[in-house]
């Protein structure tokens, strides 16, 4: 019996030594792994130079799609750098920018002054790169037939934060007197900044809305209410085109050609990823993986329902990139 | 003698045994719920998640392309993160229990270290993760690293690990102890060989259910800020990574439909890894368990 007990209690012991060791143990087998990769990859690095290094980044979740395309690609052409991107939203991903523990930064809005600040500050010298544009897009219940088409002080009116409960009725006479229900992405995400800079010009969003960093729950509840309204990216309005009405912006829909002219304007916006200058400088691996991001956002941005910018506007990003090295 | 009046007893009788009834069917109804509530969640996930789940879905990285989508990386994680927890959080927490049990007096001061051991267990899962990102990410400087991570969740099951094993350790006999001490035994003796190998089951329980809650727990890898894309292993304990429920979430997020299928085959992997821990648990309960 007695027996027994040793044996259960050497078992804990012993596993949770084995336990921590099992760590090391991965950690040889993986080392001894890259090492037998390692004598491959340096025969082809006369070819076509194999990096080693890692890169790390993180930011808006509008964003992450482009990137998550990109990264994948990456990986079967430098599959010895570790790229590792969050996605922690573009007002999250700047505070880990500031905090020195990213090389890039992915924003789905301008970054702000006080950011800005904040990066001087630290001593954090940055450059913007254009990735690819979005449309921001107004939703509204596939059963609502009177808001087709909105003007941009509409809008205004309709979610700007006036202390009063707001009905359809308000903005226009002719509408059902029923109150508006208001969905919007959360406040860490930079569409909700650049939806409340461009369209209320700062002010606050009307408090009654349902904020979530979730854009599929934005989608299940306009289409769950016939007195809904909500934004969000144009790739989530692709993809449930079926469930939602689109909103006209001053007349104009948001479509792959109004966006990319700008003429679906205000809310056609560029998409972002801000870069440490410092680490494009001294680490070859971040240097490879935003030039490689920049050659192919355009073709990752259509992929995942997003619009490409102009080839120029690629060529000048790259152009910049090569300034910094 | 006045006999009892029947009709009056049975009278009371049917109301009292309704009485009786109802309580019994509420009751009943409260226990089904939640079995029902969980039937009902595994058919939802198990008939979304289950086309996605095959042996690819094991061994690929993440994709942009829902049916090549793997969970490698965030099960790998998740692994490497569990490698962490459960040393740390096994033996500062049996290591604390045997303290407090068998050598702390019984004074105001203990009593304070005990009260606040409970408290820390009701501790929102966030307000760790906050902890986490100031100590060990930016004051250690240890990055959003396996370790980092790590130490974080330990902290968070820390409290869980130590009550089970006060119980535990307590539940052992005083006279098994006093035994010990009559056959000579030094303290450190009689812990090591009497009251460790009796307590073992209940702590090994509490242990495993605590580190199941750890791998689920997503709210301080957020706060952390733990990667979702990325297209490697981690090969130490300062690499980057990711974990399943970081990635769960990440998928449930897209805007493609299909998705939430891959988030759907992902919460299948987990509650797998969960299942089996928590059957790992009841196995060495039930074996080694004897009641005294």
């Amino acid at each position: 019996m007695k027996k027994w007990k040793y044996l259960t209690m050497t078992a804990v012991m012993g596993s949770a030594l084995m336990l921590g060791a099992c760590g090391s143990d991965n950690s040889t087998q993986n080392g001894n792994n890259t090492e037998t990769n390692a004598p491959a990859s340096s025969g082809q690095d006369a070819a076509d130079e194999k990096l080693q290094g890692s890169v790390a980044g993180d930011g808006s979740s509008t964003v992450a799609p482009i990137i998550e395309a990109v990264v994948e690609e990456y990986a079967g052409a430098q599959p010895d750098v570790k790229v590792s991107v969050g996605v922690s939203g573009t007002g999250g991903g700047f505070e880990k920018f500031i905090a020195g523990e990213t090389d890039f930064s992915n924003a789905s809005r301008y970054i702000k002054d006080e950011e800005k600040a904040k990066l001087e500050e630290a001593g954090i010298a940055f450059t913007e790169l254009a990735l690819a544009y979005d449309g921001l897009s107004v939703v509204v219940n596939p059963e609502n037939d009177w808001a087709k088409d909105l003007t941009v002080e509409q809008l205004k009116q309709i979610w700007i934060e006036d202390g009063k409960e707001k009905k359809w009725s308000d903005i226009d006479p002719s509408w059902p007197a029923e109150k508006i229900v208001f969905y919007s992405p959360g406040t860490d995400s930079g569409t909700y900044d650049y939806f409340d800079e461009v369209i209320l010009d700062g002010a606050d969003l009307v408090s009654s809305a349902t904020l979530s960093e979730d854009d599929n729950m934005l989608v299940q509840g306009v289409a769950g209410d016939k007195n809904a309204i909500g934004f969000f990216g144009y790739a989530y309005y692709l993809e449930n085109k079926d469930k939602l009405n689109i909103v006209k912006v001053n007349g104009v829909e948001p479509t792959n050609e109004t966006i990319e002219t700008g003429k679906y304007s205000p809310l056609s916006r560029p998409l972002f990823t801000y870069v440490k200058n410092s680490a494009i400088k001294d680490n070859a691996a971040a240097y490879d993986f935003v030039k490689f991001t920049l050659e192919n956002s355009g073709d990752m941005a259509e992929a995942v329902g997003y619009v490409r910018l102009p080839e120029e506007k690629y060529a000048e990003g790259l152009k910049t990139l090569e300034g910094l090295k | 003698m006045r006999y009892m009046d029947d009709s009056v007893v049975m009278k009371r009788m049917t109301k009292r045994i309704t009485f009786n009834k109802v309580w019994k069917t509420l009751f009943f109804l409260a226990t089904t719920f939640a079995l029902v509530m969980l039937a009902i969640l595994l058919y939802r996930i198990v008939t979304q998640g289950i086309d996605y789940l095959n042996f690819d879905f094991l061994t690929n990285f993440a994709s942009r392309f829902a049916d090549k989508a793997g969970i490698k990386a965030a099960l790998v994680g998740s692994l490497w993160l569990m490698g962490v927890v459960a040393p740390v959080s096994i033996i500062l927490g049996v290591g604390t229990a045997i303290y407090l049990e068998e050598y702390a007096k019984k004074n105001r001061l203990n009593d304070f270290i005990r009260m606040n051991i409970s408290n820390l267990a009701g501790v929102p899962s966030i307000v760790f993760g906050l902890l986490g990102l100031t100590i060990f990410v930016r004051m250690m400087e240890l990055g959003k690293s396996i370790l980092a991570a790590g130490f974080t969740m330990s902290l968070l099951i820390l409290p869980v690990i130590i009550v089970a094993a006060q119980e535990a350790i307590r539940a052992v006999p005083s006279e098994q102890r006093e035994a010990s001490y009559g056959m000579g035994a030094t303290k450190w003796q009689t812990i090591l060989r009497v009251v460790l190998p009796a307590a073992i089951p209940g702590i090994l329980t509490g242990s495993i259910l605590a580190l199941s809650r750890a791998i689920g727990e997503t709210a301080p890898l957020v706060v952390i800020g733990i990667p979702v894309i990325l297209q490697f292993l981690p090969d130490n304990l300062l690499s980057q990574f990711t974990a399943l429920p970081m990635q769960i979430y990440d998928w449930a997020k897209r805007p493609q439909e299909a998705f939430q299928y891959v988030a759907a085959a992902g919460i299948l992997v987990l509650m797998t890894v969960l299942l089996l821990m928590n059957s790992i648990a009841i196995f060495i309960r039930n074996k080694f368990q004897k009641r005294y």
